[in-house]
Order: structure tokens, then sequence, then C-alpha cells
């Protein structure tokens, strides 16, 4: 049963993710990516991490995906992206040597010793075990990446949300007037 | 039963899907949704050793990554608005404007 799970679940991933990255229609690729990052999350069921499927799905697949869909307002989705290819062949060839020299150079160790679980907490479901480990050995990467967090909300407001229908960075004569009047309504 | 072996590979295929993805792409688009993919790659490589040793610091860092990710698409999917209002596209080669 779970090898006919991993194995369905395995290439129903290539095979969107190669749609993903192969089509040249933003829809299409975003469609595949979001149906991808749904069965990964069944990888995580798979291997155990029950927590981190249900994390999986809310964040990727629900607010990720959202934001993408909603930057898309943004973009012309509808046309097809041209873009100018020199030797297909050899960009497959790289990336696909670069990519399994860092596999092996990272799970070579992995597979060669024989490695001991230093956080390990028995008798405890995966949720429950997670709440413990993340809140006494992860505390300080926890409240760090909350902030960073934080920043990064600020950071897309300010970006994305402010002043929707003037430019931010070109400092023209319509900004400046746009920002004095906007002083005047204030006071 | 699956072994470990056979996640450590199909992570490694993932990320070269990732990888290729980034190296031939030239909308900026699409290759966050290439990053996208390598950083869910890397995902599943942490959970399936982690589930493995009965360890739990993958899925912590799992979960990091996560974290990362969601912050890395605010900023950068804000940063792609304002190239767009600016340029009017969002092709890799129309950014050099630097170039002297």
């Amino acid at each position: 049963m779970e090898q006919i799970a991993f194995y369905l679940f395995s290439v129903l991933t290539i095979g969107l993710f190669l749609v993903t990255v192969l089509s040249s229609n933003v829809l299409y690729a975003m469609t595949s990516l979001a149906a991808g990052m749904v069965i990964i999350s069944g990888f995580f069921f798979l291997v155990g991490a029950d927590f981190l499927g249900v994390v999986q799905l809310v964040v990727y697949v629900g607010a990720v995906m959202a934001l993408y869909s909603f930057g898309m307002m943004f973009f012309d989705a509808t046309r097809d992206i041209k873009e100018k290819n020199t030797n297909n062949y050899l960009v497959f060839l790289l990336g696909g040597m670069i990519a399994v020299m860092f596999v092996i150079i990272f799970s070579a160790p992995v597979i060669g010793e024989n490695i001991q679980a230093t956080y390990f907490v028995a008798n405890a479901t995966n949720p429950q075990a997670v709440g413990l480990i993340l809140f006494t050995k992860y505390l300080i990467p926890f409240e760090v990446a909350a902030i960073m967090l934080l920043v990064a909300m600020i950071a897309g407001i300010i970006l994305a949300g402010k002043k929707m229908d003037d430019s931010l960075t070109t400092k023209d004569e319509n900004h400046e007037e746009g920002a004095t009047f906007d002083l005047k309504d204030n006071k | 039963m699956i072994g470990l072996n056979e996640y450590l590979i199909l992570s490694g295929i993932l990320f070269s899907i990732g990888l290729v993805g980034v190296l031939r792409r030239k909308n900026l688009l699409m290759l966050f949704f290439a990053t996208e993919i390598m950083l869910n790659s890397a995902n599943i490589a942490f959970a399936a050793i982690g589930g493995h040793y009965g360890d739990m610091s993958g899925q912590m860092f799992a979960f990091f990554i996560i974290a990362v990710a969601a912050s890395e698409v605010a900023v950068g999917l804000g940063l792609l608005i304002v190239l767009y209002k600016k340029q009017g596209t969002l092709d890799l080669d129309n950014l050099a404007v630097m170039k002297g």
C-alpha cells in the first residue's frame, strides 16, 4: 500500500513539476505547481510527519499559491511567454549534472553513516512531539522566523500596496505632485 | 517498504527539475516557481531523513524552510509588481539596465 502510494505520488509530482518548468503559459504553470504542492503533502503524511503535511497544505496551497494568483492579476497572464532560449540541451545537461552532484554530496554521508537521533520524543503523537521540540530546542529560531515573517509582511505591503496608481521608484513630477497633494489632504 | 534512498532519489529528481527551470527560464515569475520546486524537494529530503531516524530536527528544518519560502514569496512578489509597473515586462533580458 505504501509502495503504491509512493510511486503514484512520485510519478504525479514529477509530471506536474515538469509541466511547471516546461510550460509557456503562466496559468498552466501555476495550476500544476499548486497540484504538485498538494501531492507533496501526501509524501509528508507517508513519512509520518502529519503536522508538516498539514502546514504544507495550509501555507503552500492556501497562502503562497493564493498570493501568486493575486499577483497574477497585475501581470498579463493569458499571453504566452516568449523566451529567447539558446542551446537547450546544454542547459538540461548542466542542470542535471549539477543536481546529481549536489544530491551525491549531501546524501552520501547520510547513506554511509549510521546517524543517531538527537532530539527524539517517545510516547507522543506527531503534533505533540512537534510542539515539544519546537518550543524547547528550537524556540529562538521560531521567534526569529516570526520576526522575519513580520518584516516580509511589512515589505510586501509597502512594495505592492502603497500608491497603487503611480510608481514608487521613478521620481517624476506626477509623483511629487501626488505626494504634496496627500500632505495637504492630511492637514 | 519504502526506504530512505527512494525518498532521496525522488528529492534529487525534483531538485534537478527545479534547477533546470532556474537555468532555462527567462521570465522572473517562472524563476520563482522553479525556486519553489527546489525548496519543496529539500523539504521532502529533510522530512524523509527525520522520519527514518526518528529525529524531529528534520521536520523542524522543513518548517523553517516553509517560513522562509513564505516570506520570500511576499517580498519577491512585491518586487515583481513594482518591476512590472516600471518596465511593463518580467523578462530577465530587459533587466540589464546597468550594463556599461
